[in-house]
């Protein structure tokens, strides 16, 4: 079988920084459709209908937290969360960088639908080239009449502000994007009120991500019923896996939702020679590991959650018989450690303590108590804070002490590591 | 002690000869406030010009964007320090940042580290005695995993990073190479493998 590339199509073959060769193939037809012949309710009923589930990693319904702004009269924003920096994921960077006039066009075409005042492009400080490259395809569109006052000459106006981020994961986390995009610390805010209701500068706010938002045009030029017949019932479209790791191929691939684990990993050119599959995470640094059992579950939002993880952001880290699951959990504790924004307790004090845990057990000298204590954080550290990075920090982990405790034991009992070839131990 | 009273004229004598950052840039600085609804939100754009010119954001700096956009120092210092990218002190004028995250890491990204600091003969965190290079590891996923070992200089990305080819970055940098240009030609790799997919699958 052969899957159409959408989002991807031209990618590798046409420069399509250049606004022309984006209009070759079909580009700004969808804005062009929705101005002249669609209400911003119809674009929102449009997208509502085609079930588009947010790329960003929590799978909500576009179209949904579209719903929740509250007709008030008050101005409203859009934010587009370009600050993609989940471990494993690289597939916003691509879209930013090679194909930025279809985000322009999903940005234009979703703040027509609610009818937002400004847009912004929350981009993280290292997308240097993506933050050159959006700003000049702005530009582009604005001399073409595609942005700015009076768009293909309606009624309807809009601009985009591209916002460099400047080194913080947080930011990803839709309030903590907020109060830096208000030219504050990155800190995360209680929730509710939610950003529908009080966001940006305390009017309501959507925030969707990149890809969800490079949807929009092909939903809205081909319809909810042809998005529809793209992918799963309960997840359709495609999506664009990150793929990483012990593959002969890594990269990106836009394959329809629900193709199974051992299908993305073919396409990926299939093991490296000599990698025997031993874990893979299917969707970024907190999405638990699935086995090789799990090879055969289809990659959708729901499937994925019934094994036991989560799709994430579909950054698809595969792991062989070479990595040390022990070493993997420690990465991701110094991680989480670093980008803890430090406003809550549990989150600032757990990261930093399961760090240090970890890199004491990974050193050989670890207890049987340190193990327990790691345990024990799923009731200390999950709900207990502002934001989920506290909760997203352990789940990895929680999965590993489960399915590998022989790695652990190992490097408790005899120094030893059950890796094939472990990297050496003691640099840290 | 006189060190510091040395470099204290030499910035004294600088800052005669030469107009701020802040005066010569003074219709970007409008241009930039102007985008957003509320000038606060500039603050970040503002110590990313700061950083461009000077090569870090200085005291004086934060001093300017405090009065320039209506909040205390103390706010602007206190937000500048939570973002990793901004450079607080003095740095070389390349910065190297090596990917520290996990598929790096499992790919060799610990090894270009620690060559780099031999081949550049400072640790993590240290510049080279002739303001070249900067030398840092992160712990933030630069996005960049099927490029692993990856690294970036000032934000722009080099892919696939083997000790040979972190020489001939280098090098490269130290004979003048645009680093854009140096980033275009030979840091990057292929966007995935998207279109392959499609034909094989």
């Amino acid at each position: 079988m052969k899957y159409e590339k959408v989002l991807t199509k031209g990618i590798g073959e046409v420069d399509l920084t250049r606004i022309e060769n984006y209009e070759a193939q079909g580009g700004y037809q969808a804005l062009r459709k929705a101005l002249t012949g669609m209400t911003p309710a119809d674009v929102h009923a449009e997208v509502k209908k085609a079930n588009l589930r947010g790329r960003g990693g929590a799978g909500f319904p576009a179209g949904v937290k579209w719903g929740f702004l509250p007709e008030d009269g008050r101005p409203r924003y859009l934010c587009c969360n370009a600050d993609e920096s989940e471990p494993g994921t690289f597939n916003n960077r691509m879209l930013i960088e090679y194909n930025p006039h279809l985000l322009i066009e999903g940005i234009l075409l979703a703040a027509y639908a609610v009818r937002a005042a400004r847009s912004f492009i929350y981009i993280r400080g290292e997308f240097r080239k993506g933050y050159r490259v959006l700003m000049d395809a702005i530009e582009q569109a604005r001399a073409k009449g595609y942005v700015g006052d009076r768009i293909l000459g309606t009624d309807y106006s809009q601009e985009i502000v591209v916002h460099r981020g400047a080194g913080a994961y947080i930011c990803g986390e839709e309030t903590g994007l907020l109060s830096s995009l208000e030219g504050g610390r990155g800190e995360p805010r209680n929730k509710p009120p939610f950003p529908a209701v009080a966001g940006l500068y305390g009017m309501p706010t959507v925030i969707n991500n990149v890809e969800t938002l490079c949807n929009v045009p092909f939903i809205i030029s081909r319809g909810a019923d042809w998005f529809l017949s793209i992918g799963t019932e309960k997840s359709p479209g495609t999506k664009l896996f990150s793929v990483s790791g012990a593959v002969n191929r890594p990269g990106n691939y836009e394959l329809p939702l629900g193709i199974t684990l051992r299908e993305l990993i073919d396409v990926a050119g299939g093991m490296r020679p000599g990698s025997k599959l031993k874990a893979v995470q299917p969707g970024g640094a907190s999405s638990p590991v699935l086995l090789p059992e799990h090879l055969d579950i289809p990659l959708d939002f729901d499937s994925v959650q019934q094994a036991g993880s989560i799709l994430g952001t579909a950054g698809v880290m595969v792991f062989d018989q070479n990595v040390c699951m022990v070493r993997t959990a420690l990465y991701y504790a110094d991680f989480f450690s670093h980008e803890s924004c430090g406003q809550c307790t549990p989150c600032r004090e757990g990261t930093a303590w399961t760090a240090r845990l970890l890199r004491k057990i990974e050193r050989g000298e670890g207890t049987r108590e340190d193990i327990e204590i790691l345990k024990s954080l799923r009731t200390t550290m999950s709900g207990t804070t502002i934001c989920l990075l506290s909760d997203f920090s352990i789940t990895y982990l929680q999965s590993v002490l489960k399915h590998f405790a022989d790695e652990f034991e190992a490097h408790i009992q005899g120094h030893a590591c059950l890796a094939e070839r472990p990297r050496e131990v003691r640099s840290a | 002690m006189s060190a510091q009273a040395t470099s204290g004229r030499a910035k004294g004598r600088k800052a005669r000869a030469e107009t701020p950052w802040w005066e010569r840039r003074a219709a970007d600085i409008d241009r930039l406030i102007a985008r957003y609804p509320k000038s606060r939100s500039a603050l970040m754009g503002l110590l990313w010009m700061a950083q461009e010119e000077r090569g870090w954001v200085s005291p004086e700096d934060m001093e300017f964007i405090g009065q320039r956009l209506g909040v205390s120092r103390a706010y602007v210092e206190s937000t500048c320090s939570f973002y990793s990218l901004y450079h607080r002190k003095p740095a070389g004028r390349y910065t190297i940042t090596v990917c520290g995250n996990i598929m790096c890491g499992l790919s060799g990204g610990e090894a270009l580290t620690r060559h780099l600091e031999q081949r550049l003969g400072v640790k993590v965190g240290e510049t080279t005695p002739d303001g070249l290079f900067t030398l840092l590891v992160t712990g933030e996923c630069v996005a960049a995993c099927d490029g692993a070992p990856a690294l970036q200089i000032n934000e722009e990305y080099f892919h696939k990073v083997t000790p040979e080819r972190a020489d001939q970055i280098v090098q490269a940098l130290r004979n003048g190479a645009n680093l854009v240009e140096l980033s275009e030609r030979i840091g990057l790799t292929a966007p995935g493998a998207v279109w392959e997919a499609g034909e094989r699958a």
